[in-house]
């Protein structure tokens, strides 16, 4: 037995480090060798395969879901004057026992189905893409595609899974020594903007790593709208990577609050070499020195732009909750960025209620790949007579029209926080104005 | 892996629920569809929801009359609901054209019938079961929608208006032929079904 392992130790070693360098190297110099375009088109085809025999199974049974986007009930968006002002007719204000009936269809169509509580969790897919973690109606289809199943779990778990570790580890390296050397205070103030442009190389070369470790392929779309320097980009969020992401094609400087944890480690580190902005909790509650903060920052125009997600929350990348108006009201361009993911692969969504980061770290590392396509839309700045709110109502239309995403104007709090009464209030006020009969008042 | 064995444990209840849901919801596809709603509101995962686990809905949250629809799933004194109890009082909003593939005689009269429907509704203003709606009871509906731009006298003699209009016997309560009555013109059908898309 001894023997055995003393054989095969050395050859898994090789094996490991050399799909190491001959993917790593090419990937800090921005070029790639094709494996993984090579592991990718594999992929694509088995689940190709792999949808057109569930098809056929399902055939013999009622038609799958086969297009859960489309929604589960017709929702007509009747309002309430519509409704009850149809039953009014000539008489000018009244009560009638039916006016129970709108409320009561309103609300049993947002049991069956409502907007919001459907983009904490993550997206359903059409077809299922061969990991458990995405089968909700596990029936057995054939023997095929459970051994196919299986062969995915060796691969993801065996193969997939360790070499990703090791890039992390490697990573945590690389990217720990070169930030000690270019913090080291005996560094001269000349070669400032030489340290600069080094650990500006040195971010995108670790991230390149990063994305080339969770095998990401991503597509950059109009890149001549890329976000420049004095400028704020501004993204949908769907889960921390969304930073690696974007900041593969270059340098940001990162806004958030300070967290403990892993994340605390890695924020510390960051900070040393390039000047990113971290608020302390209590700091965040005070809007204006964060607002002051971050124009100072803007206004340097020599500062790498920020990068700011005013969602403000993880939202599972179906749609695009409403902005805060915050990051709109500095002031300074805004370049809005669309990042759709495609879920075939792998889902990227953080579900925080459910998954704390180490485990949502190793559910991205064993799933397939992470794919996703980046849209730069051109940059856009306040109009005249135009408030925060409408500027970030527009930017964000605009994200959603490019992501191909749904646009709601709900707050991506409510994942955690009770709605706020105003809204009740305000049908209150409608349908009171519909029973008085004052057609006048607002 | 425990999540796993516990949605295992599901699916093997799944074709159970499906046997018995399919004489309250006929197609397999919607009754799958609900089962997922169902799980997916259920926070506590232990196969029942609870009044919180409706509330946590925001659509539903600011709809004046949130809260009484949120009772019509919970029975007498209980405050849980389990599948069965949820899809039940679903089944009322079920358009009317559904029961042409269902004839099954001896089934009673289906959940979404004409009848069925304008119970619900009268349910929602007679709390306490009396069969019968109070002025107060209905007093406590009108507050709910309107909220507070309407002041007590002008809600109350609304209130005292639409009884008298619908009181045929004198007792100063609306019973429920008496409210079928008022309503007879009222396409009930339409207004209180919803259409499914598959």
């Amino acid at each position: 037995m001894g023997g055995f392992w003393a054989a095969v130790v050395p050859v898994l070693q090789m094996f490991f480090l050399s799909l190491l360098l001959l993917i790593m190297l090419p990937a800090m110099f921005g070029f790639s060798l094709g494996i993984t375009e090579t592991y990718m088109k594999i992929l694509i085809k088995t689940l190709k395969w792999a949808t057109l025999r569930i098809q056929k199974s399902s055939k013999e049974e009622e038609t799958l879901k086969h297009s859960s986007s489309n929604g589960l009930i017709q929702r007509d968006d009747s309002s309430l004057e519509k409704e009850i002002g149809e039953r009014r007719g000539n008489r000018r204000g009244d009560f009638a026992l039916s006016d129970v009936f709108y409320f009561s269809k309103k609300g049993i169509e947002s049991i069956v189905e409502d907007e919001v509580t459907q983009r904490f969790s993550s997206e359903e897919l059409v077809s299922w893409n061969l990991l458990t973690r995405t089968n909700n109606n596990f029936h057995y289809i054939s023997l095929r595609l459970t051994i196919l199943w299986g062969v995915g779990v060796i691969v993801r778990y065996g193969i997939l899974l360790p070499l990703r570790i090791f890039y992390d580890i490697i990573l945590s390296y690389c990217w720990m020594n070169p930030q000690l050397a270019c913090c080291n205070d005996g560094v001269d103030a000349l070669h400032c903007r030489l340290k600069d442009w080094l650990s500006e190389l040195v971010h995108v070369m670790c991230y390149r790593i990063c994305a080339r470790g969770l095998s990401a392929t991503i597509h950059y779309h109009n890149r001549e709208n890329k976000p420049k320097k004095g400028g704020i980009c501004v993204a949908n969020h769907t889960s921390p990577i969304d930073v690696v992401i974007l900041a593969n094609d270059g340098g940001y400087a990162m806004v958030g609050q300070v967290h403990g944890g892993l994340m605390g480690v890695v924020q510390r580190a960051m900070v040393r070499a390039c000047p990113h902005i971290w608020f302390e909790r209590a700091e965040m509650k005070d809007r204006h020195l964060v607002t002051q903060r971050l124009r100072d920052h803007v206004n340097d125009k020599k500062k790498l732009p920020i990068l700011i997600f005013p969602e403000g929350t993880c939202i599972n990348n179906t749609s695009v909750m409403m902005f805060k108006k915050g990051s709109f009201e500095i002031g300074g361009t805004i370049y809005p960025v669309a990042i759709k993911y495609d879920p075939q692969f792998g889902d990227a969504f953080w579900n925080s209620a459910k998954y704390n980061m180490v485990s949502y770290l190793l559910r991205m590392m064993t799933s397939w790949a992470i794919v996703c396509n980046v849209w730069y839309l051109p940059p856009m700045t306040q109009k005249e007579g135009e408030d925060a709110v409408q500027f970030a109502n527009r930017v964000k239309s605009a994200i959603a029209q490019q992501g191909g995403l749904v646009d709601l104007s709900w707050d991506g709090g409510l994942k955690r926080a009770k709605v706020k009464d105003t809204f009740k209030q305000e049908q209150q006020k409608k349908y009171s104005c519909m029973v008085v009969g004052d057609d006048s008042s607002e | 892996r425990w999540r796993l064995f516990s949605d295992l444990l599901y699916k093997h209840n799944f074709s159970e629920i499906i046997q018995r849901a399919s004489k309250i919801f006929v197609s397999h596809s919607q009754i799958t569809r609900l089962y997922s709603r169902f799980h997916s509101l259920d926070k506590g995962e232990n196969g029942a929801l609870s009044r919180e686990d409706f509330q946590r809905i925001p659509e539903l949250a600011i709809n004046p009359l949130g809260d009484r629809i949120i009772n019509a799933f919970f029975p007498e004194g209980e405050d849980q609901v389990n599948f069965r109890g949820f899809m039940r009082t679903l089944a009322h909003f079920r358009p009317v054209e559904d029961n042409e593939k269902n004839k099954d005689p001896s089934a009673g009269e289906p959940l979404n019938s004409r009848n069925n429907k304008l119970l619900f509704a009268f349910r929602l203003y007679d709390l306490d079961r009396d069969d019968k709606i109070s002025r107060d009871e209905l007093l406590q509906v009108l507050r709910m929608m309107v909220g507070v731009n309407i002041s007590d006298e002008q809600l109350g003699s609304i209130a005292d208006r639409t009884i008298q209009e619908a009181d045929t016997n004198g007792d100063m309560c609306i019973s429920f032929s008496e409210f079928i009555k008022v309503l007879e013109k009222v396409d009930v059908e339409q207004k209180m079904s919803i259409r499914f898309l598959h």
